[in-house]
């Protein structure tokens, strides 16, 4: 009895095996399993009587049983994983798109303007130097545009200036040109709070819009300026030559050169005006086969600011405050933050920084 | 100021290329505008000519034909249009290829059939005087035929156009730029053309002229020389030639002595017909109201009260240092003259000429203040072209109204200065040289110089520093300045928090596919009504300027909604679908409360800034935000997208913003909110009204500006503390609440977080129904409430209690649950 059940359970084995390896889908593996080795199947039949055999038989039986069974299981598994992946692929096959449609669009990012991207990397190339970046008033007192920068009363040097004077609140309209409200016509009045505000050494750069009452393709009544300001122990002219190189070649490129030449402001002694040699032409004012550059109109320098050592008359202004001129000098230039941005992007008319058209923010990503 | 090259080089010949002295000049100080050619653009082709015969043309009445010998070959045959030709005259010809100053070219032609073989020239043509009606005569036997008219004639004057910067009075005087060039090349420098004379004060003069001065700190000089037996009459070529390249018009000798001598020395002078002053008796004293001045410009004046007057004994005859009257006014008839250098009070002049809004070349020097030593050379250098150009007898003396002179100054510059401001060492016999160039007076002092500053200085070189830019100027400074970077310590660069923020709001809404723009800060006084902002509205109450380019910049933004909805309407009428653009910039207001630092208007320095100019930002979106594709519409911009814009902006910053119902004046009234930070008002958010976007030809516009300052003060950025969120797991829960509409979902959610105490966490509205299943003025929310605590994991026991309250207050509040 024990012996014809064993040899049964082998040829179940068999059989099964057979049948399975020939299996074609998962659907018909799953009936064989049930065949098999469900509840009903002959070697479930087998195992359960068990206890009816000779106590002797009924260990070589069970055991032949439950090996064929895991074998079974595991041929079976095998199978099916085998023909499910060929199932998905196939189905996967059918499932196509058309992969050269356009994508579905999401919001595209926006755009800075130019005027910030190009402040931004000049406040970049200064706080690397180690300056510092503050902002001041637009509305100023004429104390801190024109006074305190050494532009006594009825002096020439205010008429350089176009000033925009701002109405007194309230009662009849002053005289022009006597208020004390206006709006800054440079950033320089930043210098004088500032030192007001904190003893040197003082190393900062004032960003920001000013107003002069301009206006044509390279004038605007607004317009932005980036003022530089270095006061401490020791600080000479020369220092102002190697502080705007080394601005001028992060911004225009590593091979520029900066010319200084003498000039007059108020409040700067001895006084310059800053250019650097063009990036187009590399300061020879020629292109190519001898045509004149056009940015530089053939001159090889490119007019940017100006700058000077700080006249001591605006250190008398703040010497409670730390500043004696005896004992610190300093040096300060300005210049114009669209003209940077004009030159580096080709812009030709300074009008169309304001004029936010899109089709002109959309090329400075 | 129009310095015309070979005048100059009379004084200093620096033998270079006009070319080369300018940009010698501009590197050190004095910029060159332009190098011009006043005439032709040559004096080639341009020869004397004598006229041998003027025949009638044959067909033409008003044309001769002339024979003239023009050097060599056969004489040649010109047709000329001129009634003043004539046999025997010496002219200027101009031969074919000669290039006339308004670039035409001379050629060979043919006229009215009669061949012409070049042109005679007017002054006129030639640039060297106005006559055009004829040809310019010249005297007899000036050249031979044939000889270049450059060599007897300026007929191609080379023309230096300087921008003289203010403080540089001397090189308003032609001789001050030849010192300068002078100091600069080291070519000799011919003596000034007052040196070695001079002129004492009274005399006979004093029975002809008296000068009553009303107060000298107005007049600080005045001086006056009286000539008789003068000729009026044309100047001499040479002069006119000279005045004409300095940009000035020749009228008479008279009056041309007095514009060479100030363009030679930098000191007007005015002359009047001696005869026309009665007693030669003149009052210089302030205008009185009402008074009124006719100027030799034939224009009636009123000055105002400080204006300072030059009157006779019937009454103002000109106006200070600004401009001659009619009255006195030199004419061929005149006889005697009077002839004044005075010196005036430089910003009473400026303040003057700004007031009547009147400038000359006199004023423009005056107004920058002159020495009183420069009018006693103007008087020397006059007389002596009275004499020879007039031939008039001057009158012994001069009146001579003066107050004391400004002491003479004398600044000692230390051996270690130059190099202590330049960084760069200039020996001190170079400092020494460089000075005495110059003009300054120099004397070793020790180790140190001791400098007087002469009278053409006086008032721009007051202190060590001045010395020390003069030295550095003069020593090639762009070539020997080294460049060095600033050592010692003490200093960080990095941007303020408030700044990098401020950057980094910036790039969020740049992210968020907004393109920035920068809006003007002035704009119309009338885009308050299109805002229909009124009093007391702050935004309604405007920075005004006094002097705008014009009305519609004409006052001082007070919200940035106006930039961005003209930046919309331009660029949709451009042809642009939508725009999404944002303003990162300031606003400002009349008065009131600072926020905090600089973007809160708050500003470093010891005064209060004059008006409040908080930094907002802006943000406004019209038409679709979120492209169309083949799969699916477009998404048009409404009030939740830029809700949720907004929001991101605020959580891309670590904070949340808070928007509850508020209306502007120029908002949809239904679509409208406030915006508040951390319970605090901070700005707008919304639909623009209909009726205010169709004023910017704009459809359905949405849009919020806020104030970065109060954004930024809830920002914890850079200062988060860690919450451990690994121990105690949360409990979500969520429900649906059916509400009358007329409660905002931030009623709903305020009065759950004020239920659910302080073990709920957050709570967040996540689904809106509306529809058939509730009524028609209720909406259904959807919230999810987070319970926490940090010392223990919640059971369902501990949310029970919260829970209860919160349906509670949501119950209390006119709602019911949902199933």
């Amino acid at each position: 009895m024990g012996q014809k059940a064993t040899e049964r359970i082998f040829e179940i084995e068999a059989e099964a095996t057979v049948e399975v390896e020939a299996g074609e889908n998962v659907a018909g593996l799953e009936e064989l399993r049930v065949k098999w080795l469900g509840r009903k199947s002959e070697l479930t039949g087998i195992l359960r009587g068990i206890a009816g055999l000779e106590p002797a038989e009924r260990g070589l039986v069970g055991g032949s049983a439950n090996k064929v069974r895991e074998k079974l299981e595991a041929t079976l598994e095998a199978r099916i994983a085998e023909l499910s992946a060929a199932e998905l692929e196939t189905s996967l096959s059918t499932d196509s798109i058309d992969v050269t449609l356009p994508g579905s669009p999401v919001r595209a990012v926006g755009h800075l303007h130019p005027i910030t991207r190009t402040r931004r990397l000049i406040e970049d190339v200064m706080i690397g130097l180690g300056y510092q970046v503050m902002e001041g008033p637009e509305v100023e007192h004429d104390f801190y545009n024109f006074t305190a920068l050494n532009h006594p009363d009825d002096h020439p040097a205010r008429m350089l200036q176009d000033t925009f004077y701002v109405e007194p609140g309230g009662g009849a309209p002053a005289e022009v040109g006597k208020q004390d409200v206006l709006l800054r016509t440079h950033t320089s009045p930043m210098q004088v709070r500032a030192m007001e505000a904190a003893p040197p050494p003082l190393f900062m750069i004032v960003p920001g819009k000013t107003y002069r009452r301009d206006s044509d393709a390279t004038h605007s009544p607004m317009f932005h300026q980036v003022e530089g300001l270095a006061v401490a122990e020791g600080i000479t002219l020369a220092d102002l030559k190697g502080t705007l190189l080394a601005m001028l070649r992060e911004i225009f490129g590593p091979d520029r050169e900066i010319r200084m030449r003498p000039h007059f402001f108020p409040f700067t002694e001895p006084s310059v005006e800053f250019d650097v040699s063009c990036f187009k032409c590399g300061g020879t004012g020629q292109l190519g086969k001898g045509d004149r550059c056009n940015l530089c109109k053939g001159i090889g320098w490119i007019e940017l600011g100006g700058a000077g050592m700080v006249d001591p008359n605006v250190f008398g202004f703040v010497r409670d405050a730390g500043y004696d001129p005896d004992s610190v000098t300093g040096f300060a230039f300005g210049f114009g933050i669209e003209r940077i941005a004009m030159l580096r992007h080709g812009v030709g008319d300074l009008r169309l920084f304001f004029d936010n058209d899109v089709r002109l923010l959309e090329q400075f990503s | 100021m129009r310095i015309p090259y070979d005048w100059m080089s009379t004084y200093c010949d620096p033998g270079m290329e006009p070319e080369v002295l300018a940009e010698k000049l501009a590197m050190t100080g004095t910029e060159v505008e332009r190098v011009v050619v006043s005439g032709p653009p040559s004096a080639e082709n341009f020869v004397i000519g004598e006229v041998l015969a003027a025949d009638s043309h044959p067909d033409a009445d008003r044309l001769r034909v002339c024979t003239v010998d023009a050097g060599e070959g056969d004489p040649l045959s010109i047709v000329c249009g001129a009634p003043n030709v004539a046999a025997g005259q010496t002219v200027v010809v101009a031969l074919p290829g000669a290039v006339m100053p308004d670039g035409m070219k001379i050629r060979k032609a043919k006229l009215r059939g009669v061949p012409s073989e070049g042109m005679i020239c007017s002054s006129a043509e030639l640039e060297l005087g106005e006559d055009s009606d004829g040809i310019m005569v010249l005297p007899e036997g000036l050249a031979d035929p044939g000889t270049p008219a450059g060599d007897v004639l300026p007929v191609s004057q080379v023309v230096l156009e300087l921008e003289v910067t203010p403080n540089r009075t001397d090189c308003f005087g032609l001789y001050g730029v030849a010192r300068e060039t002078h100091a600069i090349t080291g070519a000799e420098l011919a003596p000034p053309p007052w040196q070695g004379e001079s002129l004492a004060a009274g005399g006979e003069v004093e029975q002809l002229v008296s000068v009553k001065v009303e107060d000298q700190d107005l007049c600080p000089r005045f001086t006056a020389r009286a000539f008789t037996g003068v000729t009026v009459a044309t100047s001499p070529l040479w002069l006119r030639a000279r005045l004409i390249a300095a940009g000035q018009r020749p009228i008479n000798n008279v009056v041309d002595i007095t514009n060479y001598v100030m363009w030679l020395t930098g000191q007007p002078m005015h002359a009047f017909d001696l005869d026309l002053v009665p007693n030669g008796a003149l009052e210089i004293r302030s205008a009185r109201p009402g008074e009124k001045v006719r100027t030799l410009d034939g224009a009636e004046r009123e000055p105002g009260p400080d204006t300072v007057l030059v009157c006779d004994e019937n009454g103002p005859t000109s106006i200070a240092g600004i401009m001659g009257g009619a009255g006195s006014e030199v004419s061929e008839t005149t006889t005697s003259v009077l002839m004044e250098a005075a010196t005036w009070n430089g910003p009473n002049i400026l303040r003057s000429s700004r007031d009547l809004n009147l400038r000359s070349e006199a004023s423009s020097r005056f107004e920058k203040q002159l020495h009183p030593a420069l009018a006693a050379r103007a008087q020397i250098v006059a007389t002596g072209l009275m004499i020879e150009l007039c031939a008039a007898k001057p009158v012994e003396g001069m009146v001579d109204v003066a107050a004391p002179m400004p002491e003479s100054r004398t600044i000692r510059l230390q051996a270690g200065s130059v190099e202590r401001i330049l960084g760069l060492a200039i020996d001190a016999q170079a400092q020494l040289e460089a000075l005495d160039k110059l003009g300054f007076g120099v004397g070793r002092d020790g180790d140190d110089l001791a400098v007087s500053v002469p009278p053409d200085r006086h008032y721009d070189v007051t202190r060590e520093i001045d010395l020390i830019e003069e030295v550095g100027r003069v020593n090639d400074l762009d070539q020997r300045l080294p460049a060095t970077l600033p050592c010692g310590s003490g200093r960080v660069g990095r941007l303020s928090r408030q700044q990098s923020l401020q950057r980094r709001a910036e790039d969020s809404l740049r992210e968020a596919g907004f393109d920035e723009i920068v809006g003007m800060s002035f704009t119309d006084p009338s885009e308050a009504q299109l805002l229909r902002l009124a009093p007391p509205d702050p935004r309604a109450i405007a920075v005004a300027l006094s002097n705008p380019l014009s009305e519609d910049q004409s006052i001082m933004r007070s919200t940035l909604i106006g930039s961005a909805l003209g930046a919309a309407r331009r660029n949709l009428a451009r042809g642009a679908e939508s725009v999404a653009l944002f303003e990162s910039g300031r606003v400002y207001l009349p008065a009131g409360e600072f926020g905090s630092g600089p973007l809160g208007g708050d500003f470093p320095g010891k005064q209060r800034p004059p008006v409040n100019e908080p930094h907002h930002f802006c943000v406004l979106a019209t038409g679709s935000i979120d492209p169309a594709s083949w799969g699916h519409d477009a998404v048009g911009a409404d009030f939740f997208k830029i809700k949720g814009v907004l929001e991101r902006l605020a959580a891309g910053l670590g904070t949340s913003v808070e928007v509850v119902a508020g209306e502007q004046p120029f908002l949809h009234p239904g679509r409208s909110g406030e915006v508040l930070v951390e319970g605090r008002s901070a700005g707008w958010i919304g639909q623009v009204h209909p009726a205010v976007a169709a004023e910017w030809d704009l459809g359905e516009v949405v849009a919020f500006e806020i104030a970065l300052a109060d954004l930024l003060e809830a920002s914890p950025l850079g200062e988060e503390k860690y919450v451990d969120f690994t121990a105690f797991p949360p409990v979500d829960r969520d429900l649906a609440v059916v509400l009358p509409d007329s409660v905002p979902a931030s009623g709903a959610l305020e009065a759950a977080r004020e239920a659910g105490g302080k073990l709920l966490r957050s709570v967040a509205v996540f689904d809106v129904y509306r529809g058939d299943q509730i009524g028609d003025d209720e909406k259904s929310l959807a919230l999810r409430f987070r319970f926490g605590a940090d010392d223990r994991t919640l059971s369902d026991e501990d949310v029970t209690a919260p829970w209860q309250k919160i349906i509670a207050a949501l119950e209390g509040m006119g709602g019911r649950l949902r199933g």
